[in-house]
């Protein structure tokens, strides 16, 4: 056995988890090595085409404000553009693309290969090397190599014990065509670390040219282009925009899935593993909302290359020829050609309450676990994980502070404090309504909350500190702009239907009122016509949700304050006088850093917060 | 860490002296505690038995009592629980208490210490632990009843039913926000009945915040006697108390300053209070006086008035007018009998009538029999969540009016002390088809 090279940190995995990891470690100035057994897979959407939504276009925007690689590979790939929400408050609104697959993937490796510090293995990594006291010291790989590296971080998704099922079809893998790391999964297995068991599922691939898209109601992409980055795309990645179609389930769809449950694994007690409430199978679907005599399905087009067609809706692991069958009862779908079924995939993930908030997995110094393999579901909930990781994993091996984001902050802190002390029921997807703060956690000022924070962590290139830059002074002569005092004569005058109650007011005051828009400030404010209307946007937002933001400042204080109490990492829960079974049994999986954690989790009342609080000054004394 | 989970006890009955003291042990020492007083085995969990309590390092005999054990599963606190019977005398129980805290593992309670741990390990939730609260401190039969009503979960019942409700409306406003892009949830989520069912909630929170309160059943009903001077005011008052705490003088006013006495007339717990009688005076030290008796006056439940009708002051609360004298006075003067009551408090004639009357308007402000009352926290916590609802019905916005069902779902939190994100994610899993 020979040593290779030494890295700072090495990433295992090559999805959205580990590009996003390994950018974000070398954008911190670490030596980084991405070992991936398939290098061309690097980027691959592997289950649905589209990338943001609701929650997890707020993802995806803070994981840009973080100088990260998704919204930019997006932007390059985007074929089809929805902004969900667009009706409703700016808090709301979620952002989603739909991207061609390959152009996606294209783009990731492109961003991968300007990356400085960043290099690239093709090879399996079959253990964790560990040097004296158990701490992380490298990785072996299948070729006989050893790589050392100071901290590692395992992205590998599904590697844990997965089977796809699919009717009575057993094949063990994660995903089609992949390798299993299952000697990696041995050594995690021999960790002892709480595992459990989780189920997710994919539909079937359609033959676009065998759709009869005439006969189905169109939906097309938002008329105004927006981006998903903050940072302005080169037009030259402007592509022509696709329209999706909508089609619907009907008795017959769910008289072929109920004549066939018998054949499904997930009835018969095959799949043990718990699905997602939100993206169950259409068996599920079928089973639990019996009532309903339709489902909505979307045929959203996988790129502008290939006649590929995914059916958003349609999860199933019913036999190949079931399929087939019940996706021939939609309506334009009759002559429809299955080019891949689908199929459901069952796994095991680490509890993320083994898990600290930089990602870390504590009894092995070094190590770092980010993506599925934590219970999480979704590109973006992947990639979130992956910055933080691989920023923290950088911070471990150059001795750099870590990278904590909070929940009042970042759906990512959001996200991260859920798992290490909520652990996980089902797998993970980000919700808004996830996100107590959410009025001051919005897509749009992502950047304004998170993008200083990534300059002072060292994780923003040249390109985004320069945006930023720029950016910063044009909002601060915006807001200056909004400092202007305006009487309500000038307003009625620009159109708005305010009272004359002789009140002067700035201009920003004037945005709070419902009746004020920016076009009657823009009318009274010259100053105003000039400036980015993205900036002016989130300057009029603030000041739409500022009474309620303002509201919950006594809440976020409050986090905040508990958050400043330190609770001792060898608590010992069990010996607190007074905590239920339950809680003791809670708190001691998740491990609470501080107050304001344990009074996070679930079912922890205030009596025994106090109770804690005493007994953590007694173990202080 | 190896720490000793601590085992508290504490006088749990009223201070000695009294007939039978009874002290509390809880903890994972409490069966330890009970053998090392009593130097014997324990009877069966839940009986009673007669034993020795000694000091346990001399054996020097201290009282002899009952001892009762409930075990962890079957105690208030949720901890092994050992009842100690003793005698009242301040001597027995204080020794007693030290000989406990020489046991190791043991400390003295501190103030709530016992509902604390009963709070903490689910035996109770935070109204139940205020119901609690009450029904020590209560006095009367009907604050006992109050108390009892409050916790055996009255009120947890009701904010059980408004959370239900508000938490389905939550996961209606939450599928929109979050799934808006499925058909099935718009159609499912058509905001009809929102503003309606979130009105009627408001309503019956301010139905509850027009009841009594905790601390007029506390504290008593506030009745003022007031009048002229003169009038037979503070005679009046000592009779109604039923000994003589006024001092009374033919002289115009000798009351100068406010004289109050807690007394239950009916079973109804009132704050009775003699005032100065009202009139212009030079004299400074009266003149205060008057000023303090109007202050009283405007803020009693009950005026029980002692001057002319055409006299009376403006009152939100009930005045009964009574005629004190009628032993001095000559027929054909009397007032109205339908409002007003004539007797004498030196002889008596007429009191039983007043004091029938007084009792009715008491017990009008009172909860009904069997029903809670609410205390001055519940009321502001109840308050800012019909507030939070109140404001969603002039709010358009979903997400504004999601920040608010959430604002009125963590403030009721604070009187169960349960929590609201996952109920709610809970709600709208269950009640939509949701994934495409």
């Amino acid at each position: 056995m020979t040593v290779d090279h030494v890295y700072d940190v090495i990433i295992v995995g090559g999805g959205h988890a580990g590009t996003e990891a390994a950018a974000a470690a070398a954008r911190r100035g670490a030596r980084t090595l991405l070992v991936t057994a398939k290098p061309a897979a690097i980027g691959e959407l592997s289950c649905n085409p589209s990338i943001g939504g609701l929650g997890k276009g707020h993802l995806v925007r803070e994981i840009d404000a973080l100088d990260g690689l998704m919204a930019r590979a997006a932007d390059r790939a985007t074929i089809h553009r929805r902004m969900l929400n667009g009706s409703k408050g700016a808090a709301v609104r979620g952002p989603r693309i739909q991207a061609d697959r390959m152009l996606y993937r294209a783009a990731v490796q492109q961003l991968l290969r300007e990356q400085a510090g960043l290099a690239i293995a093709a090879a399996e990594v079959t253990a964790l090397a560990l040097g004296p006291g158990g701490i992380v010291a490298g990785v072996h790989l299948d070729d006989e190599r050893v790589v050392a590296g100071r901290a590692v971080v395992i992205t590998t998704g599904t590697f844990l014990g997965a089977v796809m099922f699919r009717g009575a079809e057993r094949m063990p893998g994660g995903r089609l065509g992949e390798h299993v790391a299952t000697r990696l999964a041995a050594q995690m297995r021999d960790l002892d670390l709480p595992l459990g068991r989780l189920k997710t599922g994919t539909p079937a691939r359609l033959d676009g040219r065998t759709i009869d898209w005439a006969a189905l109601e169109r939906q097309p992409s938002d008329r105004e282009p927006w981006a998903m980055s903050f940072l302005p795309l080169d037009h030259a990645h402007e592509l022509p925009q696709l329209a999706c179609a909508i089609t619907r389930t009907n008795v017959k769809t769910h008289a072929v899935v109920r004549d066939n449950l018998g054949h499904s694994p997930l009835f018969s007690g095959d799949i043990e593993g718990r699905g997602p409430r939100y993206c169950p199978s259409l068996e599920d679907k079928v089973l639990r909302f019996g009532d309903r005599d339709g489902h909505q399905i979307f045929l959203e087009p996988e790129g502008l290359n290939t006649h590929l067609v995914y059916p958003n809706g349609l999860s199933s692991s019913l036999p190949a020829d079931i399929q087939r069958a019940m996706i021939r009862t939609l309506p334009g779908l009759e002559a429809a050609e299955m080019v891949v079924p689908g199929y459901a995939v069952e796994y095991d993930h680490i509890d993320p309450r083994a898990l600290d908030r930089t990602l870390a997995l504590p009894p092995i110094p070094g190590l770092y676990l980010a993506g599925q393999v934590n219970g999480t579901t979704g590109y973006e909930e992947a990639a979130a994980q992956g910055v933080v990781a691989g920023t923290n994993a950088a911070a471990h091996a150059l001795d750099l502070p870590p990278l904590i984001l909070d929940r009042a902050q970042s759906y990512i802190g959001v996200m991260i404090d859920d798992l290490c002390l909520q652990g996980i029921t089902e797998p993970y997807r980000m919700l808004t309504a996830r996100a107590e703060f959410r009025l001051r956690l919005r897509a749009d000022n992502a950047a304004t909350r998170l993008t200083p924070v990534a300059i002072d962590a060292g994780l923003a290139g040249p390109l985004r500190q320069q945006w930023w830059g720029a950016r910063a002074r044009a909002m601060e002569a915006l807001g200056q702009s909004f400092d202007n005092i305006l009487r309500p004569a000038a307003l009625q005058q620009a159109g708005a239907d305010v009272r004359d109650d002789g009140v002067r007011r700035s201009a920003r005051e004037w945005a709070r009122f419902p009746s004020v828009s920016l076009t009657h400030l823009q009318g009274a404010l010259p100053d105003l016509r000039e400036g980015d209307p993205l900036l002016l946007e989130e300057i009029m937002q603030d000041a739409t949700y500022a009474p309620y933001v303002e509201r919950q400042e006594a809440e976020v204080r409050a986090l905040r304050a508990n958050e400043a109490i330190a609770l001792p990492a060898d608590f010992d829960f069990s010996a607190i006088g007074g905590l239920s079974t339950e809680m003791i049994e809670r708190l001691s999986m998740a491990k609470p850093a501080t107050l304001g954690a344990a009074a996070r989790i679930r079912g922890v009342t205030p009596a025994a917060l106090a109770a804690l609080l005493v007994a953590s000054r007694q173990h202080a004394a | 860490m190896t720490r000793e989970r601590i085992t508290i006890f504490a006088l749990s009955s009223g201070r000695p002296p009294c007939a039978i003291a009874i002290i509390r042990i809880s903890g994972p020492q409490a069966l330890v505690a009970a053998r090392a007083v009593t130097g014997r085995d324990l009877p069966g969990p839940r009986q009673a038995a007669l034993r020795h309590f000694r000091e346990p390092g001399t054996g020097e005999l201290i009282d002899e009592g009952l001892l009762l054990w409930f075990p962890a599963a079957q105690s208030i606190t949720g901890e092994p629980l050992v009842e100690l019977h003793c005698h009242g005398s301040q001597a027995v129980v204080r020794d007693l208490q030290d000989a406990l805290a020489e046991l190791p593992g043991l400390r003295a309670a501190e103030a709530g210490d016992f509902t604390r741990r009963a709070f903490a390990n689910g035996r109770m939730d935070l109204a139940s632990v205020e119901g609690l609260g009450d029904l020590l401190t209560a006095e009367t039969a009907q604050q006992r009843r109050a108390a009892m009503a409050m916790m055996g979960g009255a009120l947890s019942r009701k904010i059980e039913h408004w959370t239900g409700d508000l938490r389905r409306l939550a996961a209606q406003v939450e599928a929109r926000l979050d799934f808006s892009d499925e058909g099935d949830v718009v159609e499912a989520g058509a905001a009809a009945g929102l503003a309606d069912r979130i009105g009627q909630i408001a309503d019956e929170i301010a139905r509850e915040l027009a009841k009594p309160s905790a601390e007029r059943l506390k504290d008593g009903v506030r009745v003022a006697i007031g009048g002229p001077p003169n009038a037979g005011k503070s005679t009046f008052f000592n009779a109604l108390i039923g000994r003589d705490a006024a001092i009374v003088s033919p002289i115009a006013g000798t009351t100068r300053d406010i004289i109050e006495a807690s007394v239950a007339i009916g079973g109804i717990p009132m704050v009775i209070a003699d005032s100065a009688g009202l009139r212009d005076s030079d004299d400074a030290i009266e003149r205060i006086g008057v000023d303090r008796a109007e202050a009283l006056l405007g803020a009693a439940d009950i005026i029980l008035w002692l001057g002319d009708q055409a006299a009376q002051p403006t009152t939100a609360g009930i005045l009964l007018q009574v005629r004190a004298k009628a032993d001095l006075v000559a027929d054909g003067a009397e007032p109205d009998p339908a409002t007003g009551f004539d007797l004498s408090a030196v002889t008596g004639e007429g009191m039983d009538r007043l004091i029938a009357a007084l009792t009715d308007a008491a017990g009008g402000l009172m909860p009904a029999p069997g029903d809670y009352a609410l205390s001055q926290r519940q009321r502001q916590v109840l308050a800012r969540a019909a507030e939070a609802l109140h404001e969603i019905l002039g709010l358009e916005d979903e997400i504004l009016v999601s920040e608010c069902l959430r604002m009125a779902l963590t403030t009721l939190d604070e009187l169960t002390g349960r929590a609201t994100t996952e109920a709610v994610l809970d709600e709208l899993f269950s009640g939509f088809c949701i994934g495409k």
